[in-house]
């Protein structure tokens, strides 16, 4: 067993993160962990940042580099709000997004989902993954957890969700996404936008519902052998 | 309105104790002097036209390119001195590029008013350029609809529903004023548009003139294009008529 924690590894997101459409805006998800190697440097990081007001990001992969975009990006779209006189589009950020990516292909390491809520297009979801391609999908999913939620969205994803339904669906996801990835973990945060505004949503890890094999939260399994059933343990 | 300024008009960047910039007024003249260009924007797109004035009958016709294409959404009518209007219009189309570049969509057309105008006050600010002599009518359809801008030598730029500058402009701009351009389409628009011209056009002092207009409406799927040759027809047969019913009278 490998007890030599590399403490001194770079912080990554190994998370999950998701953005779906439905109707009348987008719901982003994310969940909490930020690993440095095997170590957690922060079990409940906030992995949706605001671009503007009305345009919000999901980051993965390497912590500095997603970050170090979002703040560029939110600069430019700033002076382009002040330029233009009225709120950026989601289009026109997830663009600013994906010419950086590309062009530093070589030197960054993030994979990012774009999600907001404009008066000409609506809800918007737009994926900009490694190499710096920009897809506008109905729905997104990103970052390590991700690969254990390609089949649940291709049977859960329904065109035309509302509100609750697609919250729902995003919280599903994340903690599904939570109980296979030792890189994800924590909380799961939601942001919902419409032309409404924005809300933020938090669920704590431990009231989300268990899945297959999860054990309820306990003191010490030396309770087990005082409770009703005392050979649980037995195959 | 015509005055010298003796002394205070040999650079751009010299004011009068009057307080006017005598060069920019005389670039504005510049424009005066060049065939009448008009715009004018109806309840689904814009419709603009030019007077060009015939040099020399030995040029083919359709030479002497007075409207341009600034972008797929957008178009340029330019009046006065042709070699300005060159660079203006390929500022323009470098300026629509590079915003759809960065920004990943059409710029929008009061973006696009507001660079072309910023690049001609530019020139009015240092001794060593001088002013562009001339004026710019700018029809787009972006996503917030149709919408006309004119830019002048001084770097003005401000939005209307009927712009017109040249030699007729005061003739022309009385008539666009008759016209309910907020009932009006596009198709109804070139028609209005034509006859316009045809009826400013000075024959006594200016001979022959070709007539070249362009749209972006609906009708052209909010492509900036030249006015289809059959319309275009249809236009200057119906603008003759309407001259020899005035005539008439």
């Amino acid at each position: 067993m490998d007890l030599e924690m590399n403490l001194n590894a770079p912080h990554s997101m190994g998370t999950t993160i998701i953005g779906v459409t439905y109707n009348g805006g987008v719901v982003l998800g994310a969940d909490s962990r930020t690993s440095t190697g095997m170590y957690v440097a922060n079990r409940a990081s906030d992995k949706i940042t605001q671009l503007t007001d009305n345009v919000y990001v999901c980051r993965s992969g390497s912590a500095a580099d997603s970050q170090i975009v979002s703040d560029y990006v939110r600069y430019f779209l700033h002076q382009h709000t002040i330029q233009l006189g009225q709120s950026a589009t989601s289009k026109v950020a997830a663009n600013l997004i994906r010419l950086l990516s590309y062009n530093n292909k070589n030197m960054l390491e993030t994979g990012l989902i774009v999600g907001g809520w404009d008066k000409y297009e609506g809800g918007k979801i737009y994926a900009i993954p490694l190499g710096g391609t920009l897809i506008e999908q109905p729905f997104a999913i990103g970052g390590s957890g991700s690969s254990y939620l390609y089949g649940f969205f291709d049977q859960a994803w329904k065109e035309g969700m509302t509100k609750d339904e697609a919250e729902q669906l995003v919280v599903k996801a994340v903690s599904l996404a939570i109980a296979r990835d030792g890189a994800s973990g924590g909380v799961v945060r939601t942001v919902i936008i419409n032309s409404e505004g924005v809300t933020r949503n938090f669920y704590p890890g431990d009231k989300l519902q268990l899945w297959h094999e999860e054990l309820e939260p306990q003191n010490s399994l030396l309770d087990l052998l005082n409770s009703s059933n005392p050979e649980p343990m037995n195959i | 309105m015509s005055s010298i300024g003796t002394g205070y008009d040999l650079s751009v960047t010299t004011f009068s104790p009057d307080g006017r910039v005598f060069q920019i007024e005389y670039a504005a003249k510049a424009v005066d002097n060049s065939g009448t260009v008009i715009g004018i924007k109806c309840k689904d797109g814009i419709v603009m036209g030019v007077e060009k004035l015939i040099a020399s009958k030995m040029m083919l016709p359709g030479s002497n390119r007075r409207i341009h294409s600034v972008h797929r959404h957008s178009g340029m009518a330019v009046a006065g001195l042709a070699a300005d209007g060159r660079q203006i219009v390929a500022r323009a189309k470098s300026e629509a590029t590079n915003y759809q570049s960065v920004y990943g969509e059409p710029i929008p057309v009061k973006e696009l008013a507001e660079r072309v105008a910023s690049y001609v006050h530019l020139c009015t600010l240092y001794w060593w350029l001088r002013p562009f002599g001339c004026g710019i009518i700018l029809g787009g359809y972006d996503r917030d609809g149709p919408q006309l801008y004119m830019v002048e030598p001084s770097g003005i730029s401000y939005r209307y529903f009927g712009a017109a500058i040249g030699k007729g402009k005061q003739a022309a701009k009385t008539e666009i004023e008759k016209l309910k351009l907020s009932e009006m389409t596009c198709r109804e628009g070139v028609i209005e548009v034509a006859k316009i011209i045809y009826k400013v056009h000075d024959e006594a002092k200016d001979k022959a003139f070709e007539l070249e207009m362009s749209w972006v409406c609906d009708e052209s799927k909010q492509q900036h294009q030249k006015v289809p040759d059959d319309l275009l027809e249809e236009a200057k047969v119906a603008a003759r008529t309407a001259l020899e019913e005035m005539d008439a009278d």
